[in-house]
């Protein structure tokens, strides 16, 4: 594989070790964690499509405007892409915490049986 | 399933998907070789048409404003639902916090702590102010400003014990400034409409690229987003260490 896919390749494992875990979790903050895992390598994968050789931050207040510069857009998709998740992850984090309030454990498999 | 067979119908399964993924991949130009036109566009386009030199907060707040409204109410959404999901149950009473190891009293927070945090608060509130206001200019803008912007606050518990912080925190206020930066952002998109524009176009005067009013109304989407981020990452905060802290016993337990 040529030098030029090493993001791709970055991005491919860190889905599919944060999926690995997802799937043999035995507990649900490291699952949580997993999930953060598995969507950081969207943004490895956005960059790395966005990047290009010797082009510079797309900030054009000190530079002229015809400046080669990387992808602008794949760059906002990911700052958004970061706020969410950070929300969503307290989100999850919270339901994580009732449901140990409630059933007193964290293993998903125990917690099958769901009680009402 | 057990673990076992879990994990083997995994691999099967994952083999299969990683055979795909690459199969894209490959579809993909090497990395550093070309980016797309429309980027090249924007990035040519975003001075000249709308005077705003960062082309990522342009993108963000302008081009693709729309999306980014919906996105910000994910966020909206989020917190309402780990404040929701952490209100006192109904089989639940609130407690003072209280001491578990009797005894032994827990160390007040380090004078080198204390003095960090009191000394980093100003500079951290000016760096936030500087970042949601500057994103037209500079890398910066209402997302990364506003949680700058919350960590002051956090300073505040560093540096003091809970209960100053708890009854500096008015909640009240902080979850009404988290709606109206939620509403300003469709009240700038509603503007437009009321001049008879599309949804979000802008509709105020250009300044000169390069100045904090450069970009019409995008200062003013960024620095809504800014309060809202900023209040939905403090109440964020605030609900966890209220979890922790705040004991949430059975009743009659």
């Amino acid at each position: 594989m040529k030098m030029g896919f090493g993001p791709y390749v970055l991005a491919a494992w860190l889905f599919f070790i944060g999926l690995y875990g997802i799937v043999t979790s035995r507990n649900l903050f490291h699952l949580i964690l997993c999930i953060s895992i598995l969507q950081s390598s969207s943004y490895v994968l956005l960059l790395g499509i966005g990047y290009r050789t010797g082009a510079v931050a797309p900030v054009f207040s000190d530079i002229p405007v015809n400046t080669p510069a990387v992808d602008p857009i794949v760059q906002a998709l990911v700052l958004t892409d970061i706020v969410i998740e950070v929300t969503v992850l307290a989100l999850l984090l919270t339901l994580a915490v009732q449901i140990h309030k409630r059933h007193g454990t964290l293993d998903p498999d125990k917690l099958s049986a769901i009680r009402g | 399933m057990s673990l076992r067979t879990r994990t083997r119908l995994f691999l099967a399964a994952g083999m299969g998907l990683l055979a795909f993924f690459i199969y894209g991949l490959l579809g993909l130009p090497p990395v550093g070789q070309q980016i797309s036109g429309y980027a090249t566009k924007l990035n040519s386009l975003t001075v000249p048409a709308r005077h705003i030199t960062d082309t990522v907060t342009a993108v963000n707040f302008d081009f693709r404003g729309f999306d980014t409204m919906g996105e910000e109410y994910i966020l909206f959404t989020s917190v309402m639902g780990v404040l929701l999901l952490f209100r006192t149950q109904r089989d639940e009473v609130e407690e003072a916090p209280r001491n578990h190891a009797p005894g032994r009293q827990a160390p007040p927070s380090s004078d080198a702590v204390r003095v960090c945090a009191l000394s980093l608060m100003a500079p951290t509130l000016l760096f936030g102010i500087y970042t949601v206001t500057h994103g037209q200019i500079n890398p910066g803008g209402g997302f990364q400003g506003g949680v700058i912007l919350a960590t002051v606050l956090l300073f505040v518990f560093l540096a003091g014990d809970y209960e100053i912080f708890r009854k500096m925190d008015a909640h009240r206020a902080v979850e009404l400034a988290e709606s109206a930066g939620a509403a300003g952002f469709v009240l700038v998109g509603l503007a437009a409409i009321i001049l008879n524009k599309p949804f979000l176009e802008n509709v105020l005067p250009l300044a000169p690229a390069g100045t904090v009013l450069s970009g019409g109304t995008v200062p003013l989407i960024s620095l809504s987003v800014g309060i809202e981020v900023g209040a939905g990452i403090l109440l964020l905060s605030t609900a966890f260490l209220e979890e922790a802290l705040v004991l949430k016993s059975k009743k009659g337990g």
